[in-house]
């Protein structure tokens, strides 16, 4: 067993400077890395470039980075919900590159397994797909996209063992997996750490060696971004 | 312009749209009138809907007290895990679709044109809040299905020789359910099929800036 435990967030976040690109897991605010968030809030770290499919709301998730002006760059597929990202973007202060949902997720994909870039249909003869390369396969044209490079990889998960294999829950799930070992360094807070041996191997979603540092969260918010019922 | 009380309702689309969902189809819904489809699929077929954000067999929304912030759809609104659901990374997801193995993607429009080109993302100046999953789904899918108004606001025609904002993917809509008519895309432009009770085929061309063509008695929708 390798051990990939770290006490803290403090120090799952080591080495996190101002100008650094991460990528961030969640879809919406579910799956979030809310500890490591609240962390780079706490530090302060400016000029950064987020790689994340959202951007959170105003008062969570990435919204609190947006709110104290400390991403330059975001890279999403969808950003709505979010008043001071608007002004942000549309005040020319912050930078976006939207991307499609697959190629974000395959860009990540691609980052972690070791392929220099894909080719994806999504985005030919859009907007998209200006000045990049395309090729055509069997008839059908395609976009060539590149792996992401980052430093810092911020994965939530919902049990993982002190060996930093992860379980996730429910569509929590989303860009997480995606993004173990898809950066220098990822870092992963969970819901509850356990001792090696205590998940069952089979039930495993992400094996420990995509992963450097991890950590048992606090306080988790786990908000429900539009709260859709029906009456008993 | 046809009287609001022959045209159909949001419901109305769903409702017709609900049709071509077939038994052993899976398909994935996108926001706005296509989330109504699931509410008028006959319960007699078997059916799975996907949503891009990792779930296969998607229910109903939960019950008040049951919401559960790891289970949301594309929408991100809470849902509930159907028996037999099962949950995935978004590049399973994207694989799906990418793939061809969803059989039915039915979404929203601002635009189509006469090819088939749809734009549903983007209207330059004003705020942009990205195309999500929309691109991998029309760039992949075989079998689109646009659910949407058949004017704008304005009055103008959504049904357009090309579209005039920023497109979504290209040459990829087969079909068309509108409030005023159910509509193919040929290689030829499009060609009407149904109209919804009470319209004529003269309103529908008349709200229709692209090439329609009509064959023959339209019959009107059964719903």
């Amino acid at each position: 067993m390798i051990r990939k435990t770290v006490a803290n967030v403090e120090d799952a976040l080591q080495g996190v400077e101002n100008g650094m690109t991460f990528m961030l897991g969640g879809f919406g605010l579910s799956g979030i890395p809310e500890n490591a968030i609240s962390e780079l809030v706490r530090l302060n770290v400016k000029n950064l470039t987020c790689i994340s499919n959202n951007a959170g709301v105003d008062d969570f998730g990435l919204g609190l980075l947006l709110q104290k002006k400390q991403i330059d760059k975001m890279v999403s597929s969808y950003v709505g919900e979010n008043d001071e990202f608007e002004r942000q973007m549309l005040s020319e202060e912050l930078d976006v590159e939207l991307i499609p949902q697959g190629t974000l997720a395959a860009r990540c994909q691609a980052a972690q397994q070791g392929f220099p870039a894909i080719y994806t249909p999504a985005g030919y003869g859009t907007e998209v797909s200006q000045f990049k390369e395309t090729r055509e396969f069997d008839g059908k044209m395609y976009v060539l996209e590149k792996a992401f490079k980052a430093d810092f990889a911020f994965v939530k998960a919902w049990k993982g063992d002190k060996a930093g294999n992860l379980i996730f829950k429910g569509t929590a799930r989303n860009f997480n997996p995606l993004m173990c070992g898809a950066a220098k360094v990822t870092v992963v807070e969970v819901e509850e750490l356990v001792e090696p041996g205590e998940l069952d191997p089979n039930q495993i979603h992400i094996p420990g060696i995509f992963v450097q540092r991890i950590f048992e969260g606090k306080n988790y918010e786990k908000r429900i971004e539009k709260r859709t019922v029906r009456k008993k | 312009m046809t009287k609001d009380k022959f045209m159909l309702d949001k419901d109305g689309i769903a409702k017709r749209i609900a049709e071509e969902v077939k038994d052993g189809y899976y398909v994935n819904l996108g926001i706005g009138i296509p989330t109504l489809v699931a509410n008028f699929v006959r319960n007699d077929i078997e059916v799975e809907f996907q949503s891009e954000n990792g779930i296969l067999g998607m229910g109903p929304f939960p019950f008040e007290g049951e919401e559960d912030a790891d289970l949301i759809n594309a929408g991100k609104q809470t849902i509930t895990a159907l028996p037999g659901a099962s949950f995935f990374d978004s590049a399973m997801s994207f694989g799906m679709i990418r793939g061809q193995h969803v059989d039915l993607t039915i979404l929203g429009a601002m635009e189509v044109a006469e090819n088939g080109d749809i734009a549903n993302w983007k209207i330059p100046g004003k705020m942009v809040k990205g195309m999500g999953g929309a691109m991998d789904l029309v760039a992949s899918a075989e079998n689109i299905i646009v659910a949407m108004m058949h004017t704008n606001k304005a009055g103008d025609s959504k049904l357009l020789k090309k579209c005039s904002l920023p497109l979504t993917g290209v040459a990829c809509v087969t079909k068309i359910v509108t409030n005023l008519a159910v509509i193919e895309v040929t290689k030829d432009g499009f060609k009407l099929l149904e109209r919804a009770p009470g319209v004529s085929v003269e309103e529908i061309k008349k709200a229709t800036e692209g090439k329609l063509l009509v064959e023959g008695n339209i019959p009107e929708m059964k719903l």
